[in-house]
């Protein structure tokens, strides 16, 4: 029988290296499952083709038997965030998927198109290099054109003005961003390190799981998640994160929020393909001159291993709430372990020093 | 803000955001942070999801998690002033650190479980030994303390077992001085930013705060004529946490930051007073009854208000996306620099 650690695999034995960061070819294989076990799954979630319907969070919390809660993961409670389209908020112990809204302006420059200079009213009729109809049409002479140009142009302004912005409309183009948020299930999860009951484990598939009927409640895995992922659920104690549909998986079904996206936004698969699927399509963005896309968590050596779901971004990742550059903090571990080590012996080398400096002066 | 560096070329803003979220020069201000009040960085670039913390801030309750920081380095450092007191020949003042240590070790134990979301569950804390896990790692420090400590005064108070107490005294003075230190890597290795950023410090901080506690708490208690070591041991111990609290403070980093602002920096305002306070006068007037006790009462209320404040800044610094995003785009910006990544 082999044991399943649920630790890193530094200290498992099975990696001479001692690695409590960096990529692993093998997450399952190092946490100790046999060789015959399934490929390593996971999400790759294209933002750029989301449309923020919704269809994963619902499908999750139909799923999962999740309870309803607002924007700030208080439980039974209806609450608009009043930001946005955006009332789920932010993942939690009751929100498993969370769809990001971002409305976004920038200026861009227009030549003007409706009107021309006054110098210009002069200019031989028929010309059309405005689309105002002529004045000589309309009968008026060149000071009421000019006036009703100027009385045009600010009624332009100021119904086009706006006030939260404070930019007026004619030049200003505007985006929404939509992204839908996960578990990350990193190849160094911090909440699996942490975790001191082992009631977060490594599935077969390479994901992270809390098993709920060991989980204590100690919280320990929700500051350590760099991502703010894992959350309490308050009145029961105990953490609640996405778990990749692993009972849907055990049955060979796709998870439910990659079920249910109508736009092929998440899609679900063997992380190997995921990375090629999205380095492709990333290239096919970049070729149409979508400067801004970037990989999210496709990195083997960024600060977490590289992710099981990753995104592919429109902006960078803070714009979704998403940490720029998160790191698994066990990583520094054997730096901490050293610092308390020397502040523990220092202690007993005061108290040392205190007692025998007391009894050679007595 | 995502203009201009964040964004090249693109110049998206989000739409419902101030004009121009407050833009910034990373600048220090050099002497103007003497109130204490003064943010060291005065405005911040950077972007967040409607203002919105990334990571989660603990759920870790207070006063349980700080009482329990401050008791468990307490009971940690009385017990190997304890240990080496009964060695060198202190018969009261070995009774005073133990019954101080063995108090203190299952008060924190109880606001440990108390803490929890399952109390009923603390058991399954001895599942498995986990070294990744300063919480696993942590268990296995505060079980035998506890239990050690805690038997030892409780047969202080009885009187039986005079042999046995002096083994029980010495096994919780082998740990003590991990029950003091552990907990600064249990907040360290977090995401907590102002906690993860000062891995190195915090075990000082904790080290010498717990001196400061277990040291002014047996001073207070102990009869003039034998209370000299723990008075010694104080006097040393709030000048490390003095000097390592100045080291944290005082960083070059935005995460410095949250210890001098709001109820964190009002806690750490008041610990440093308290713990200089209690310094001078257990240098000036330790040797008095009334000094020793007074002195003692400002060290271990200074150790007290250091955990509270240490606490709270980690809640601020994660509350604030602030704290996440500036030191991750400082880190990339830094790599970006030294040439290891193109992007």
């Amino acid at each position: 029988m082999t044991s399943i650690s649920s630790a890193s695999p530094a200290f498992t034995g099975n990696d001479p290296q001692n690695r409590l960061y960096g990529p692993l070819p093998d997450v399952q294989g190092e946490a100790g499952y046999d060789d015959d076990h399934p490929a390593r799954v996971g999400f790759f979630t294209d933002t750029s083709v989301c449309i923020g319907c919704k269809a994963c969070e619902v499908a999750c919390k139909e799923w999962n038997l999740l309870p309803m809660d607002d924007s700030h993961g208080t439980r039974d409670v209806i609450g608009l965030s009043g930001m946005s389209y955006d009332n789920t908020g932010q993942l939690g112990a009751n929100s498993w998927r969370h769809v990001a809204f971002i409305e976004q302006v920038r200026t861009v420059d227009l030549p003007m198109p409706t009107m021309g200079p006054p110098s210009h009213v002069d200019a031989p009729r028929g010309t059309g290099h405005t689309g105002a109809p002529p004045a000589d049409a309309l009968g008026l002479g060149a000071d009421e054109v000019l006036s009703a140009q100027t009385s045009v142009l600010n009624a332009e302004a100021l119904s086009e003005f706006d006030p939260q912005t404070g930019q007026s409309g004619a030049d200003k183009q505007v985006r929404w961003l939509m992204s839908s948020d996960v578990c990350k299930h990193c190849t160094h999860a911090g909440c699996l390190d942490v975790c001191p009951t082992g009631a977060l484990f490594r599935t077969e598939f390479g994901t992270v799981v809390v098993q709920g009927d060991i989980c204590n409640g100690c919280g320990y895995c929700v500051p350590s998640c760099p991502y703010g992922v894992i959350n309490q659920r308050k009145d029961d104690g105990r953490v609640f994160k996405c778990t990749l549909c692993y009972d849907r998986l055990t049955d060979g079904l796709q998870p439910a929020c990659a079920t249910a996206c109508p736009t092929q936004s998440i899609q679900f698969g063997n992380l190997d393909e995921l990375q090629a699927r999205a380095d492709a399509r990333l290239a096919t963005l970049k070729a149409q001159g979508v400067e801004t896309a970037r990989l999210y968590g496709r990195d083997e050596d960024d600060g977490v291993g590289g992710a099981g779901a990753f995104f592919l971004l429109l902006d960078e990742p803070e714009v979704y709430g998403l940490p720029p550059d998160p790191i698994v903090t066990t990583r520094d571990l054997p730096a901490m372990w050293r610092a308390a080590a020397k502040g523990a012996a220092m202690i007993v080398g005061v108290a040392l020093t205190a007692v025998l400096g007391s009894r050679r002066a007595r | 803000m995502t203009e201009g560096l964040t964004t090249p070329g693109a110049g998206w803003r989000r739409a419902d955001g101030p004009p121009a979220q407050q833009r910034q020069k990373r600048r220090r201000r050099g002497n103007g942070r003497r109130g204490g009040e003064v943010p060291m960085v005065d405005e911040a670039e950077f972007t967040s999801y409607y203002g919105r913390p990334i990571i989660k801030p603990p759920v870790w309750k207070t006063p349980d998690v700080p009482l329990y920081l401050f008791l468990g380095g307490a009971a940690g450092s009385s017990a190997i002033l304890g240990a080496l007191s009964d060695l060198s020949g202190g018969p009261q003042l070995t009774r005073v650190a133990r019954l101080v240590a063995g108090g203190g070790s299952i008060a924190s134990v109880g606001f440990l479980i108390h803490d929890l979301g399952r109390p009923e569950r603390f058991l399954h804390m001895l599942r498995v030994i986990k070294p990744t896990s300063p919480l696993s790692v942590g268990t296995y420090i505060l079980s035998p303390f506890s239990a050690a400590a805690g038997a030892t005064a409780a047969v202080e108070l009885l009187g039986w077992f005079p042999r046995l107490k002096r083994f029980g005294g010495i096994v919780s003075g082998v740990f003590g001085g991990p029950m003091a230190t552990y907990t600064a890597v249990l907040l360290a290795n977090t995401a907590v930013p102002s906690w993860h950023a000062f891995h190195t410090k915090l075990p000082f901080v904790f080290g010498g705060s717990a001196m400061a506690a277990g040291g002014g708490i047996c001073m207070a208690l102990t009869p003039l004529s034998e209370s000299a070591p723990a008075r010694k041991m104080a006097i040393i111990g709030a000048g490390i946490e003095l000097v390592a609290v100045h080291g944290v403070e005082n960083d070059e980093s935005v995460v410095s930051e949250p210890y001098h602002v709001g109820r964190a920096g009002r806690f750490m305002r008041a610990a440093k007073a308290c713990s200089a306070a209690g310094l001078g006068l257990a240098v000036l007037g330790g040797r008095t009854r009334v000094g020793a006790t007074v002195s003692g009462a400002l060290l271990a209320a200074g150790s007290l208000l250091t955990r509270f404040g240490v606490f709270d800044a980690g809640m601020a610094s994660a509350r604030d996306p602030k704290y996440t995003v500036i030191p991750q785009r400082e880190r990339i910006k830094a790599r970006e620099d030294a040439g290891s990544i193109t992007r």
